[in-house]
């Protein structure tokens, strides 16, 4: 995980630095900016050090603990993340959530009942899911709240939110929430149900689910207990590795729905070349992308017997 | 005595896109206890369909469209195909149960082979879990696999070819069935297991005085297995007699034929003939002898019309216009 980390965190850092300019740019654009000022920020944010020494430097900050500044918050890294880890995490395990349990459900649905009405209509829906860009459906969607005034258009909390109580302001964001999270969950329980839907059609053709049917076993037991187990497995190794996107995988629709989580201050950071923001949050995903691949294997190996003693 | 399981007249077709296959025709059977049946013909024969249907495992597109499947072990005689879907699950594994072609595929990877067994025993008798795990060591026991208590709580992937089989085979026998089914058993296997696993097959069939369906399509398997023997091809039976009469009189060409292009001891031959041509093509078939297109006996009549399945010799029933009559069988087909 080490190596991976510090390769991974070295490429990106390289990456932008690639990308011409830097986040002082824009104040040696503005003419009202004197030069001794720029090399005083210069100094300050150590831009005027070699490529090395700099990621060098943000390197042993990390191993303590310190992510860095930002250049155009003015404040830590760390801080900023903080604050908006929790946002990202209400909206992506609450889409997380409902698309396994939906996709699964919907995929065991479709595939008991292979080629019939329902299954014909879940696999359109399904592939209208997969194929609409997110960004787009965001947008559709805003614009039926602007027409309709029945969602909030944006954001995370009304207006008069700090003067709610705390049932009201949690019913307050749990509002906002749905727009992003219809966004999100669309996109991905469509995914999973057809694949959910594949899994179960090739295990229900396996010759143990027939030989458990000849044993006299119950259809109910046929399918949820012989059936079902098999067809999930290759699932845990999606869920593990669906995991590492909890932090950092709705870019497009937070920003589309300012949302304020982790998704949209990273955009802002690479548009603004705020380079710390970003390294910032190449490490948490990397972490998340190694942790949820560990989490998935270790799944596998609880309900696999054939995994756990190789 | 009554037999225990007869089928009558069963027919099982295919709706496919393509037209309708005709997979099962027509097909009359019966297994008296502590009988084995042995069905040979050569894929796509319309066997395995034959047994599956017995044991209304027959999925969509597949149906079948007439017959019945008499069964007498419970003290009655009841239709199995007119019976509740529920009423099913009490039939199948307790009544009769069935052993599937490829023991690597017919357990389930994820459980126990102690956890398959004992389901089945608890699903069909009424014992606690001890109990059935109890029963089941002594199924293990009785299909010859060492260290029983052990081998309960291994996976599938532990065991070989030949154990998972004699597993599959605890499992069928398990809640003794007075029908057992074996479609293929030993076609998965090598040769030494294959004479093993059918050494065990016999010995707990004449213990459990179970009634067998064997399906093969080794005639070298089923002279050593079978009490009577049905030949089949191209969904219909050729020819239905005893196993002696099958190898030593045959009466249907294809029997004849069959039979030549195996190796055989007790007979000098130079080469192994092989059957000229193609097995039919199994959509919108006319109502004529199948086996005419590559029959050598062939007459007019056999492409106009079906024979109909004659008592030719007592106890020895042949569907053929031009049965081979003859003493001596050797020069009753040309060789080609």
């Amino acid at each position: 995980m080490v190596p991976e980390l510090f390769i991974i965190t070295l490429l990106v850092f390289l990456i932008m630095q690639a990308a011409p300019g830097d986040f002082l740019d824009q104040y040696r654009l503005d003419p009202s900016v004197s030069k001794d000022f720029l090399q005083a920020l210069e100094k300050q944010y150590g831009l005027d050090q070699p490529i090395m020494v700099q990621y060098i430097k943000w390197l042993k900050g990390l191993v303590t603990g310190d992510l860095g500044y930002s250049f155009y918050y003015r404040r830590p890294v760390s801080d900023l993340i903080g604050e908006r880890v929790l946002n990202t995490l209400i909206l992506s395990l609450y889409s997380f959530v409902i698309s396994w349990i939906v996709g699964i459900i919907l995929g065991v649905i479709s595939a008991l009942k292979k080629y019939s009405f329902w299954d014909k209509f879940l696999t359109v829906i399904a592939f209208t899911g997969i194929a609409i860009p997110g960004f787009f459906l965001a947008l559709l969607l805003l614009y039926f709240a602007a027409k309709t005034g029945t969602f909030p258009v944006a954001g995370m909390y009304s207006v008069n939110h700090g003067k709610m109580n705390v049932w009201e302001g949690f019913k307050d964001i749990f509002w906002h929430l749905q727009l992003p999270a219809f966004t999100l969950t669309f996109g991905g329980f469509a995914g999973l149900m057809r694949y959910m839907r594949g899994s179960l059609l090739d295990v229900l053709n396996e010759d143990y689910v027939e030989f458990a049917r000849a044993k006299g076993m119950p259809e109910r037991v046929v399918i949820f207990k012989h059936a079902m187990r098999n067809a999930i497995n290759p699932l845990i190794t999606m869920f593990g590795f669906s995991l590492s996107s909890l932090l950092g995988g709705a870019v497009i629709t937070e920003t589309i729905f300012s949302w304020p989580g982790l998704g949209r201050l990273v955009y802002q950071a690479l548009v603004q070349q705020d380079i710390y923001v970003v390294m910032a949050s190449t490490v948490i995903s990397v972490i998340m992308l190694i942790a949820g691949n560990l989490v998935g294997d270790i799944l596998l190996a609880a309900v696999d017997p054939r995994i756990r003693l190789e | 005595m009554e037999p225990i399981l007869s089928v009558k007249n069963l027919s099982t077709w295919f709706y496919m896109e393509e037209g309708v296959v005709k997979a099962v025709n027509d097909v009359n059977l019966e297994l008296h206890e502590n009988e084995v049946v042995g069905i040979v013909g050569e894929t796509g024969s319309g066997k395995s369909v034959t047994v599956r249907s017995i044991m209304r495992l027959i999925h969509k597109p597949g149906k079948i469209v007439s017959g019945k499947v008499i069964y007498r072990g419970r003290g009655k005689e009841e239709d199995i195909l007119s019976l509740p879907e529920d009423e099913m699950t009490s039939i199948r594994g307790k009544e009769i149960s069935m052993v599937f072609q490829d023991p690597l595929t017919s357990l389930n990877p994820l459980y126990t082979i102690g956890d398959q067994l004992t389901e089945t025993i608890i699903q069909h008798q009424d014992v606690d879990r001890k109990t059935a795990w109890e029963i089941g060591i002594e199924m293990l026991k009785k299909v010859q696999i060492p260290e029983a208590e052990k081998r309960m709580m291994s996976y599938p992937f532990e065991f070989s070819g030949g154990m998972r089989q004699r597993a599959v085979i605890a499992i069928a026998l398990s809640c003794n069935p007075k029908v057992l089914i074996a479609d293929e058993p030993t076609t998965a296997l090598d040769v030494t297991i294959q004479a093993q696993i059918l050494d065990l097959m016999k010995e707990l069939q004449k213990e459990f005085k179970t009634g067998m369906l064997f399906i093969t399509h080794d005639l070298g398997v089923i002279a050593s297995m079978a009490d009577k023997i049905i030949v089949m091809y191209g969904s219909r039976q050729m020819e239905v007699a005893s196993a002696e009469d099958i190898f030593y009189r045959p009466l249907h060409p294809y029997t004849h034929m069959l039979l030549r292009a195996i190796p055989r001891l007790d007979k000098k031959q130079d080469k192994l003939e092989a059957i000229p041509g193609q097995p039919p093509r199994m959509i919108e078939v006319p109502n004529v002898c199948p086996f005419a297109p590559r029959c050598p006996r062939r007459l007019d009549k056999c492409t106009k019309e079906l024979p109909e399945l004659v008592e030719i010799e007592p106890e020895h029933f042949v569907r053929c216009f031009n049965p081979v009559l003859e003493t001596k069988n050797s020069e009753a087909i040309p060789n080609e």
